[in-house]
């Protein structure tokens, strides 16, 4: 039986080829993390996290991922505590309605694992690159209506700084 | 969405034994063609999976080449090209594309294919002769500030959208295909569009049992190399226009360039006019301006894009400018003017 991985689970995958990610985790499996801002693509609030890389659940077809993991907000904390980035987000006041908040994370935390892999961004070809808007280039895909830009950007700093939030 | 029925590729050979190839299209990443089958803007009845094509995902070196299989995604590319000097304009036309979301999911061959983002062609409540055929064209006095100025037709003025496909233009890349009997052949990007003419529908010479397997990138000596793109913010939004160039400077002299433009043609646009004027001679703004007001000759605004002619012709002159006091500076420069 073809299946995926969700937060560590496997399920069977659904019948219907037309199924989105998204629509799957919402529907099928009742996680409403991963949010339904624009359903195309526009907007970042459906971010997941498929085998370590950061999509759009809005525009996966769920038959392609076959064999493939994915973490969503659900699964991003351990069984005890927060994520530091989740941790960072209250701290920081990183949101206001909370719409694009999981999204946000979820970007956010594969994120760090890029620089890490020291991907490059457009910014690396600025001739005055600044490491504040090589973190707003790459975390462009998720949009705030609230605009609580600022406050992500403290968030996302404080983990990246690995300074302690309490 | 409308109900459609999967067969998988495992194999781009094994395409030989799906037969018939009425209504289908291929699905590799999904972020044009889901979108599109949404809308119902597409609505095939068959999908032809390309997530389980292994072997499309590998980049292949030789001295001659780079291959990149039809699979590879658009970060990985990104990521590869940013280690070579040589490829430099691809890394930076890829890293200026969509957002790091889109770019993990987005592929090679999707990329190249991706369709219009014209408002009415999107809308289907409104007359578009590329979803329509005959249906009439709202651009034309509509809201047309993101449309073409060079390429187009009567029928059809939708810009081609992809950054990718430009510095592919630029560096001359082939891309390599095979269809449902097997054949093969090799297709200069420069040559794979099709104006709109009355035609719009029609956007590529590929047939529609065509499959992308690869694109293959000559290598050779590179020069300076830009990827400059204009729109309007500095980040996820498509190209209102932007430049593709690869120049290299000669004891003054422009010895050799390649240039494309993006966000302005009905397809990634090869200047291929202002190369020829400005090839083996001395660099100065005055020919860099010539040059390119050559290639605007035939440009034509529908109004809300009329600004798109004097601002291409201030970019790529500005981006030639810029390479060649690069390349005065410092003789024999490949790669990027500045990267970390
Ligand atoms: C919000 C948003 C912003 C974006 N911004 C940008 C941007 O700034 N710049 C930019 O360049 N792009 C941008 N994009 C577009 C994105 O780059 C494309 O959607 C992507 O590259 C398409 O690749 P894919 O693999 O997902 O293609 P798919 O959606 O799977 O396919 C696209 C088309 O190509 C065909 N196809 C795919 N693979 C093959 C193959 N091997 N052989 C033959 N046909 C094939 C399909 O049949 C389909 O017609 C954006 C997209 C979105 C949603
Ligand atoms: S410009 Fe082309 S895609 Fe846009 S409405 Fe006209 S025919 Fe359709
Ligand atoms: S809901 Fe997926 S990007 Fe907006
Ligand atoms: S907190 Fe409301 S959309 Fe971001």
């Amino acid at each position: 039986m073809a299946t995926i991985t969700i937060n560590g689970q496997e399920y069977p995958l659904p019948d219907d080829p037309r199924t989105t990610l998204l629509d799957f985790l919402h529907q099928h499996l009742k996680l409403f993390g991963a949010k339904k801002g624009c359903d195309h693509g526009q907007c970042g609030a459906c971010t997941v996290v498929v085998d370590n890389e950061r999509m759009n659940a809005c525009l996966l077809l769920a038959f392609q991922l076959e064999g493939k993991s994915v973490t969503t907000i659900e699964g991003i904390a351990s069984e005890e505590e927060l994520h530091p980035l989740q941790k960072a987000f209250v701290k920081c006041d990183a949101f206001q309605c909370g719409f694009c908040t999981s999204g946000q994370i979820c970007s956010g935390v594969s994120m760090m694992n890029e620089l890490q892999e020291n991907n490059p961004s457009t910014v690396w070809f600025e001739p005055n690159y600044s490491e504040q808007e090589d973190i707003k280039e790459r975390m462009s895909g998720n949009l705030c209506r609230c605009g609580a830009y600022a406050n992500i950007i403290d968030a996302v700093n404080i983990v990246r700084q690995d300074k302690e939030v309490s | 969405m409308r109900p459609f029925s999967v067969n998988s590729l495992t194999d781009g050979k094994q395409l030989a034994d799906i037969g018939t190839f009425e209504s289908s299209r291929f699905l590799a990443g999904g972020t044009n063609l889901v979108d599109l089958m949404k809308h119902q803007i597409e609505t095939p009845q068959h999908i032809i999976d390309l997530s389980r094509w292994d072997s499309a995902n590998n980049i292949d070196e030789t001295d001659d080449y780079y291959q990149i299989g039809a699979m590879v995604s658009n970060t990985d590319l990104a990521n590869f090209a940013y280690q070579r000097k040589d490829l430099s304009v691809l890394s930076q036309a890829l890293l200026s594309g969509a957002t790091v979301q889109l770019r993990n999911r987005a592929t090679t061959g999707g990329n190249l294919l991706q369709r219009t983002r014209c408002y009415y062609f999107y809308d289907t409540n409104q007359p578009c002769n590329k979803r329509e055929p005959g249906s009439g064209c709202a651009a034309l006095d509509g809201f047309n500030r993101i449309h073409a100025v060079l390429g187009t037709s009567e029928h059809c003025i939708a810009s081609h959208p992809s950054d990718m496909a430009v510095a592919m233009t630029a560096l001359d890349a082939q891309v390599k295909t095979i269809n449902t009997k097997g054949d093969t052949r090799s297709i200069p990007v420069r040559e794979l569009y099709q104006l709109p003419g009355d035609t719009p529908h029609i956007e590529t010479v590929l047939a529609e049992d065509e499959l992308i397997v690869a694109v293959k990138i000559p290598k050779k000596k590179r020069g300076t190399q830009t990827y400059r793109k204009v729109r309007d913010r500095s980040s996820y939004a498509f190209a209102l226009v932007s430049v593709a160039c690869d120049l290299t400077l000669k004891d003054g002299v422009i010895a050799d360039i390649s240039l494309a433009f993006g966000g302005v043609g009905t397809q990634p646009w090869h200047a291929a006019s202002a190369e020829d004027f400005m090839r083996n001679k001395t660099a100065s703004s005055s020919l860099y301006e010539q040059a390119v007001d050559l290639e605007l000759n035939p440009a034509r605004g529908a109004g809300g894009n009329d600004f798109k002619i004097p601002l291409i012709k201030r970019t790529a002159a500005f981006v030639i400018q810029q390479a060649v006091e690069h390349q005065m500076a410092n003789p024999g420069h490949q790669g990027a003017i500045h990267a970390r």
